[in-house]
């Protein structure tokens, strides 16, 4: 991924944060409790899980619909992530090759069948991840986060994180379009020229962080980052809640894949 | 190398999720306690900048491959063990949820993997020793190639690990050790270029903020560097050693201990949720027997295939192909007719 | 009024790095009056700004506001006479989003959650930016950014404001808005810049800094119709003044 996709994908998933749906208006910590949940639940599945797994895919598909989260772009950034889970669990096919079942007159091996669920997890938990964040506008998912019980310090850390990462991508693709225009082929691209780049953009972030200090003493900086108590909980929230826990709770223990599966081929006879 | 949600299995998820949690929870009470107000919006920013910084790829000499940067050594010489872990633990947090690089669970896998050892082992004890008063670049360089390897070397051997502890992956530790140690191998030496390069680039440019930004801390005790480099030497020997011994008399290393984890941890669990309320909705609604599915009958090992996996018997399989059909249709269908619906009302 | 006046006597600064930015500054501005602070880039104007709310103190010299002398102890109290607004308004703006932001001095002065939440609101209403308040500040435009800016520092009521380069990077109807806002602040200002025309607009009185010294106080007319005066600090007249 080159550094303007990786921008752009930013800044995209931050705007849709800054939606306003039913999804978008739940209290953020409701949202990070649900998505926690969730995640967890995932992956308490034990290696060989596929089918339990499957209706689960109906959560992240109803905050998509709900809220107004393009399929697609979730779709390709789950597809460009970091692909260490795949190339991990890709052995799992050569390694695990104990047959497990036959369908149709092909074996399947177990490694097929936990590399599947590998594959399922993978979607799912990635999924889910982008859509708190495409649905919870960042410094929502920080206030939740230190009303959680999360250290102010590093909550604040989050926030200036969020804050300048705009404006310092914006100085790294400046720096970095320079260096690409002006190195024919790799020529500029080596360490060395890298190494430069790098200390230039150094420099020019320890200085901005003296400025800024000075901004934040000018307007009584005391050490502390105060905020404002947001709104309160809502019975929208605590509903919201309710419902996903229940979700969670049957798909996890009720194996209603199968059930529906049965019923189907009943219902055929 | 971030690990991700997918190959973790709860308990090695919640475990490293709390020692995460407790680290930043230690090192920011340390840090209130003992920071300078500067420091707060310094720390911010450079979180950004590692952020940003690990956007530019340079391509890594000879290999024409192409690297970024890690930054957890980095940021530890530059802002000392407890401010660099808390930033590197805030970018890590912002890694997760905007490219979900790894996952919200394995987060704290990634924190500790990328973060602790960099800023609590490789900059106190190896970094700070080495470099000593951090004013000849040769040092630097030393000092910084050692602690980038060592950091990368311990965050991948954690990796592993962690994979392994969890089970979802069949890789035997041997060749998981061989895949990730050498790659990484690479990576901490090209980072310890790096860190060491932009070190001394800063030096050069700017002196006065290598002075003024960190926090007055104690020096670390002035070694001299050759008996350093030789208790490194007779360090490595050594562990080389054990571990090449380990290998070769325990040839699948530590997956025994995992398949006990592992087997045993999910069994009860799932033969109390899921197997009776299965076996009654299989006795109201299975008309007829699952023609198409054989049992795996000629395996040897068939007794512990269906002790591991009691959930998907042969007999159940068909019915849940067909259900996982028919529930991802629904879901679709859901899904579409929610959008369709408000695309109405707009 | 003694609490407005703002005395700058035989101002000295030093950077640690050794460049002698400041050379004995002196001048005495009176409440109500605005000045504009004009020189060449590099002649000590944003030096001398961070003075006036103690980011940098004198290396020698007073500065005294509204009879309270400026020193490390007092640095707080100033603070809350004088708002400084920084030439970036991406350094001024840290907060990730424009209420926070524009809310966080009013928070630090102690103030109550209704109180705070009324001072927003006056602040965001006189830059018109009242429908702003949850984006952050990177979906702004530069000129947004500059009004938001000015806001935060006027959440706090300052008696004196002190603004660095305020017109840099803002498109004609902006730097207008901003100009009508400027007027209609009755207290105390100080504005150093580079638009002459700015200046001359907004300011009855021009100070010249020439390397770290005061080469020219004066009515701003005056001073901003004498050529020689203007090109040898690497200036150049108003456009407003060069038609005739």
């Amino acid at each position: 991924m080159t550094f303007d996709t990786h921008y752009f994908d930013i800044g995209r998933l931050d705007r849709l944060s800054y939606k306003n749906t039913f999804v978008h208006r739940l209290d953020p910590r409701v949202k990070v409790i649900a998505t926690m949940l969730f995640l967890f639940t995932v992956i308490s599945f034990p290696k060989y899980e596929v089918v339990g797994l499957v209706p689960f895919f109906l959560f992240p598909a109803l905050l998509m619909a709900i809220g107004e989260i393009s399929v697609r772009f979730i779709l390709r950034k789950v597809l460009l992530v970091s692909p260490f889970a795949i190339l991990i669990g890709v052995f799992n096919p050569l390694l695990d090759t104990q047959t497990i079942a036959v369908i149709s007159g092909i074996p399947i091996s177990a490694g097929v069948v936990s590399f599947l669920s590998i594959l399922l997890k993978f979607a799912l938990t990635v999924s889910t991840a982008l859509l708190l964040i495409a649905t919870t506008s960042f410094p929502g998912v920080c206030h939740a986060l230190r009303r959680l019980g999360l250290p102010s310090l590093f909550v604040s850390q989050l926030l200036f994180l969020y804050r300048y990462i705009f404006v310092l991508m914006e100085e790294a693709m400046r720096i970095t379009r320079a260096r690409d225009m002006r190195s024919f082929g790799t020529r500029g691209s080596g360490i060395r020229v890298f190494v430069r780049l790098i200390g230039t953009l150094f420099v020019k972030t320890v200085d901005r962080a003296e400025r800024i200090y000075y901004a934040m003493l000018s307007r009584g900086f005391k050490g502390d980052i105060p905020s404002l108590g947001r709104t309160g909980i809502k019975a929208a929230d605590l509903t919201y809640l309710t419902a996903t826990v229940a979700f969670l709770a049957v798909f996890r223990f009720y194996r209603v894949t199968e059930g529906i599966g049965r019923l189907a081929q009943g219902l055929m006879q | 190398m971030h690990m991700a949600d997918a190959l973790l299995s709860p308990a090695v998820g919640t475990a490293l999720w709390a020692g995460t949690a407790a680290v930043t929870g230690y090192a920011s009470k340390r840090l209130k306690r003992e920071i300078d107000d500067r420091m707060i919006p310094l720390m911010g920013v450079l979180g950004a900048f590692i952020f940003a910084a690990q956007m530019i790829n340079f391509t890594i000499p000879g290999t024409g491959s192409s690297g970024h940067l890690a930054g957890g050594m980095i940021l530890a010489i530059l802002l000392g063990s407890h401010a660099a872990f808390l930033v590197m633990a805030s970018v890590l947090t912002v890694q997760a949820l905007f490219f979900a690089d790894g996952g919200l669970l394995a987060v704290g896998c990634n924190i500790w993997n990328m973060g602790f050892y960099a800023c609590f082992l490789a900059y106190p004890f190896i970094y700070k020793p080495l470099a000593g008063s951090g004013q000849k670049p040769a040092r630097i360089l030393v000092a910084s190639l050692v602690s980038a390897v060592v950091a990368l070397q311990l965050g991948a051997f954690s990796v592993v690990l962690e994979t392994l502890l969890s089970g979802k992956s069949e890789l035997p530790f041997n060749t998981f050790v061989l895949l990730m140690q050498p790659t990484h191998l690479a990576i901490g030496i090209v980072e310890g270029f790096v860190t060491a390069g932009i070190i001394n680039y800063v030096r050069s440019a700017r002196p006065e903020l290598l002075e003024c930004m960190t926090m007055p801390r104690p020096l670390g005790a002035s070694v001299s560097l050759r008996k350093i480099l030789a208790m490194f030497v007779v360090l490595a020997v050594i562990t080389g050693g054990v571990l090449s011994w380990f290998a070769s008399t325990h040839p699948d290393g530590l997956e025994w201990s995992i398949e006990k984890v592992t087997g045993k941890g999910e069994l009860p669990e799932m033969a109390q949720g899921i197997a009776p309320v299965l076996r009654r909705i299989q006795e109201k609604t299975a008309f007829l027997p699952d023609y198409n599915f054989k049992p795996a009958g000629n395996e040897p090992k068939k007794e512990a295939a269906a002790q591991a996996w009691p959930g998907i018997e042969a007999g159940t399989s068909a019915a849940g192909i067909i259900g996982a059909a028919i529930v991802l249709g629904l879901i679709l269908l859901i899904g579409a007719g929610i959008r369709s619906f408000r695309g109405r009302d707009t | 009024m003694s609490h407005h006046i703002i005395e700058f006597e035989d101002v000295f600064f030093r950077y640690p790095d050794g460049t002698e930015a400041l050379r004995g500054i002196r001048f005495r501005i009176i409440h109500g009056e605005s000045v504009g602070i004009v020189g060449a880039n590099g002649s000590g104007k944003s030096t001398l700004l961070q003075q006036m709310n103690g980011c940098l103190l004198p290396t020698s010299g007073t500065v005294t506001i509204g009879g309270i002398s400026l020193t490390r102890k007092t640095r707080q109290e100033i603070r809350r006479k004088v708002g400084v607004i920084f030439q970036n308004p991406d350094d001024q703006l840290f907060m990730p989003t424009v209420f926070d932001d524009v809310a966080f001095g009013p928070l630090n002065l102690d103030l109550d959650e209704a109180c705070v939440r009324e001072r927003v609101r006056r602040a965001l209403g006189t830059v018109n930016g009242l429908d702003l308040q949850d984006k952050p500040p990177h979906h702004l435009s530069g000129g947004q950014k500059s009004s938001v800016a000015i806001a935060s520092v006027i959440a706090m009521e300052p008696d004196i404001l002190a603004l660095d380069e305020p017109a840099a990077n803002l498109d004609s109807k902006s730097r207008r808005a901003l100009i009508l806002f400027l007027k209609a602040f009755k207290h105390s200002k100080l504005i150093a810049s580079h638009d002459l025309d700015l200046i001359l607009e907004v300011c009855e009185r021009c100070i010249v800094i020439g390397e770290g010294r005061v080469v020219a106080d004066g009515p701003s007319g005056e001073i901003l119709s004498n050529r020689t005066l203007l090109e040898e600090n690497s200036l150049e007249l108003p456009l407003s003044l060069q038609r005739g």
